[in-house]
């Protein structure tokens, strides 16, 4: 305490003001209380304010022994200047599915953190892992040997391994969720561990559960295999709540709207015709779906979710291959399976993750995503010879307009050795 | 109720009991061997097992909930077909938390929800009660729990037709890739943008999110407004060093323009060196050569900035995932509190609440108004950068008479003198 150090941080100081929650002023106090890394890492941050340049160090391999990854080395390039953060080290801890905890946990991860690092942290990293933000080398392995034995917990993805898996609320809370996502995230997190800390592929790998294509954890966006809830049967409607939020009784959306005015509540123009593929129509006073043509958007259920529910015969809807924009431009996952029975041990799905990885790990090239493969080596190739599975409209917006598809050798009859002097016999050169 | 019968002889299933032992700060030193590193460790035992952190009315009623309403903004009740009621009190976090903070969230839970609280996928943290009268004690203290600097520790909101939290990356606090900041980046645009975090007025719900670089760690690119860490430098070259800390063939293979090839240089101590040359006209200023090649980097004061990207969508509902379109190609970061991206948020925000129909996304707004208006309406200059001239950029090419007059048409008239 007696040489504790605070930087001055005028430009820091003017993100205390205003209502959103501060991190300036809970790094400060906690730098009050005693931690000088705190002030110093609030002291290089100021200066990264003043040079507009970052002054964290390129990388460092560190890690804990036997682990390709959750461990991201991070030295500052300022370490004279602030010392207590010349190390500042970051372990990826796994995440309970869907992020519940209690204070029990929380008190004495609290404990651990504070003696072991700096008591710094993100809840959560953007693939959905707790972060502990900053300790040096020599107490990486001391955190991970408490984080196994007084937690049961362990370190989660980076590199080129399995990124940690993730899952929205599912079941737990929402009655939109066709899936039992969390489930269905902690056993793939448990079956592919070899996978998620010993680096075999060729770049991340991430997977996403969200229970209906609301996809609260946006798997569409940001995972190779993204799982998405979906059901088969029909849009189970109950005509006296319809008619209760006809009559203005229950607020349209769950009450999303209730801070403006939107005028009477009007099934026709902000339900059926709103309808993307227009399946929808009155039948008298009752709502009617031709669920057949239904896309299952959600939107109808999303506005009257007290009279409509997803269908009861659930599974999920696979895409592969989203990924942000390094390098070949931003993709979204694309339609592989269009419906999979997910019940555990979840062996159809598992039996397909086999087959992708291993195209992926033979063919991938280094630092390849599984959607840049897809793309190198064609969605077609992927699906039908790599996959086995059927090709079917759904699996395009639209059929290609160019006429360049790879004819093989063997759908052509009589094969693409010819004689050419019969061809010539026939046509004069 | 969850069927966990083939978790339970999982070692990661029964944690409370290990949670009740005090954290034991000596046992690593005592136990752990760094001669024998295999002794005694525990290894790929994964998370624990998610259930036993789970209330007791989730546990009751998990699959069974029926409906949901937001009773106001950052407040959800939930229905369950066993007829219990649960509320839920959505609260922001700026993500980067101290250990401070967390006991305090910890508190908080112990307090009033059975010692239970939950994080969502956008850095809320989520407390579940029971009844109303916890409920209203729990929001009024959440409504008086503030920073030494006035701003709220946990403020509530974040639900229906407004702003949610901003998903984001690390920035300058723990990084070395980031083109700027993003920390304060996110806390000066909710400060401004918090009258849609705690409201439910706008036409759709409004998604931002924040990356400090290309690299995307929050996966911007399908936000319907997306702030991003931009280089427009190209990357140094330090001949004296690269040998030493790079796989020179990863630095090639890493720019997606071939811009980088190999070279000798001598150095001016005479010693001669294997390194690269970048043709800078083909750099495009995706740091991906960096990433691979510590000696090749690209932050500057001059260069570095924002850019803003609208329009995308993640969720399925009426029309499909949407990319989110380059529309602001550069502002300076402008420090500490960015004036610039913060206007030009409320100005996209403004129009878009004027402009939109009810359920409309923004891009759906942006789509259906024209693009044009779209920036007409936003008082945003569109400039070349917007072209695209990446891979697939004929996607985004007008190949239609169909479009509309707009303040950019007028100027064209004006200046050939129709």
């Amino acid at each position: 305490m007696a040489d504790l150090k605070k930087h001055d941080t005028p430009l820091l100081d003017e993100l205390k003001k205003g209502p959103f929650p501060s991190f300036v002023d809970d790094l400060e106090t906690r730098g009050k209380g005693g931690v000088q890394c705190c002030y110093d890492l609030l002291g290089q941050l100021e200066l990264s304010y003043v040079h507009k340049e970052t002054h964290w160090k390129h990388g460092g391999i560190v890690g804990v022994f036997g682990y390709g990854g959750g461990v991201i080395g991070r030295y500052s390039d300022a370490p004279e200047q602030f010392p207590t953060i010349a190390h500042f080290h970051t372990l990826r801890v796994n995440q309970p599915a869907s992020k519940f905890y209690n204070s029990k946990f929380l008190n004495k991860l609290c404990d651990m953190w504070d003696h072991r690092g700096s008591g710094v942290t993100n809840f959560h990293g953007s693939t959905g892992d707790m972060i502990l933000i900053g300790t040096s080398t020599d107490e990486l392995e001391p955190t991970f040997y408490d984080l196994s034995h007084q937690f049961d917990m362990d370190l989660g993805g980076s590199g080129s391994n399995l990124r940690t898996p993730a899952c929205c609320m599912g079941k737990a809370r929402c009655e939109y969720s066709c899936l039992d996502t969390q489930a269905i995230c902690y056993d793939l997190t448990m079956t592919y561990q070899d996978e998620l800390h010993r680096p075999a592929f060729p770049y991340k790998f991430k997977f996403k559960v969200s229970g209906c294509p609301n996809d609260c954890v946006a798997a569409i966006a940001r995972s190779c295999t993204s799982i998405i809830g979906t059901w088969r049967d029909n849009i189970r409607i109950d005509q006296k709540a319809v008619q209760a939020y006809v009559g203005g009784e229950i607020p349209p959306n769950a009450g999303a709207f209730s801070d403006r005015d939107w005028g009477a509540f009007d099934l026709q123009k902000e339900v059926i015709d709103l309808c993307p593929s227009g399946c929808m129509y009155m039948d008298g006073n009752d709502l009617k779906i031709d669920d057949r043509e239904c896309t299952r958007c959600m939107h109808c259920i999303n506005v009257m979710p007290s009279a409509l529910r997803t269908g009861v015969d659930c599974g999920a809807t696979i895409l592969n291959g989203a990924k942000a924009p390094i390098l070949e431009g931003a993709q979204m996952s694309t339609l592989i399976i269009p419906f999979i029975k997910m019940e555990y041990p979840y062996e159809e799905f598992k039996d397909y993750v086999d087959l992708m990885w291993d195209w992926w790990m033979e063919e991938g090239k280094n630092r390849e995503r599984l959607g840049e493969l897809i793309q190198r080596q064609g969605l077609a190739h992927y699906i039908v010879d790599i996959l086995g599975r059927e090709p079917i409209p759904q699996h395009v917006k639209e059929p290609r307009s160019n006429p360049y598809p790879f004819w093989k050798e063997e759908e052509v009859p009589g094969g693409w050795k010819r004689n050419l002097a019969d061809f010539r016999a026939r046509h004069l050169a | 109720m969850i069927d966990t019968s083939m978790y339970k002889d999982d070692p990661g299933y029964n944690i409370q009991e290990k949670l009740d032992i005090p954290y034991d700060p000596t046992l690593a030193d005592r136990e752990y061997n760094p001669q024998k590193p295999m002794a005694g460790r525990l290894t790929d035992q994964g998370p624990p097992h998610y259930e036993q952190f789970f209330p007791e009315v989730i546990k009751k009623n998990y699959g069974k909930w029926l409906t949901h309403e937001f009773v106001q903004s950052g407040v959800i009740k939930y229905t369950s077909e066993t007829g219990d009621l649960m509320w839920v009190v959505r609260c922001a976090t700026p993500r980067l938390i101290t250990t401070n903070l967390l006991r305090e969230i910890g508190e908080i839970a112990d307090k009033f929800c059975e010692g239970v609280c939950r994080w969502t996928t956008r850095n809320s943290l989520e407390y579940h009660v029971t009844d109303e009268g916890t409920l209203k004690d729990l929001i009024e203290f959440l409504n008086n729990f503030k920073h030494p600097g006035g701003s709220y520790k946990l403020p509530i909101g974040g639900t229906g037709a407004g702003i949610t939290n901003i998903v984001h990356t690390q920035g300058w606090i723990h990084c070395h890739t980031p083109a700027t900041d993003a920390s304060g980046m996110v806390k000066a645009v909710m400060d401004d943008m918090f009258e849609y975090w705690n409201s439910h007025k706008l036409p759709a719900k409004l998604r931002i999110s924040m990356a400090c670089c290309l690299n995307m760690c929050g996966a911007v690119h399908c936000s319907d407004i997306a702030l991003l860490g931009i280089h427009r430098k190209p990357p140094f070259v330090e001949d004296d060093r690269i040998t030493g800390v790079c796989e020179i063939p990863l630095a090639i293979a890493a720019c997606p323009t071939a811009a980088i090839k190999p070279a000798k240089v001598t150095l001016p101590n005479g010693k001669e060196v294997k390194t690269v040359r970048v043709n800078e006209p083909r750099c495009m200023f995706c740091g991906n050569c960096y990433t691979m090649c510590p000696a090749m980097p690209l932050a500057d004061e001059e260069g570095d900035g924002v850019a803003i990207l609208a329009g995308g969508k993640i969720s399925n509902r009426i029309s499909t995932p949407t990319f989110s379109k380059l529309i602001v190609p550069y502002i300076p970061n402008e420090l500490p509190r960015f004036e610039s991206v913060c206007k030009i948020v409320r100005n996209i925000v403004e129009a878009y609440s004027k402009g939109a129909n009810k359920y409309e996304r923004l891009g759906d707004w942006a789509a259906r108004v024209g693009w044009e208006r779209f920036f007409e309406q936003c008082q945003l200059p569109f400039t070349e950068k917007s072209i695209d001239d990446y891979r697939l950029a004929y996607d985004t090419y007008h190949t239609t008479t169909q479009f509309k007059w707009s303040s950019h048409t007028d100027k064209l008239m004006k200046e050939a003198g129709y």
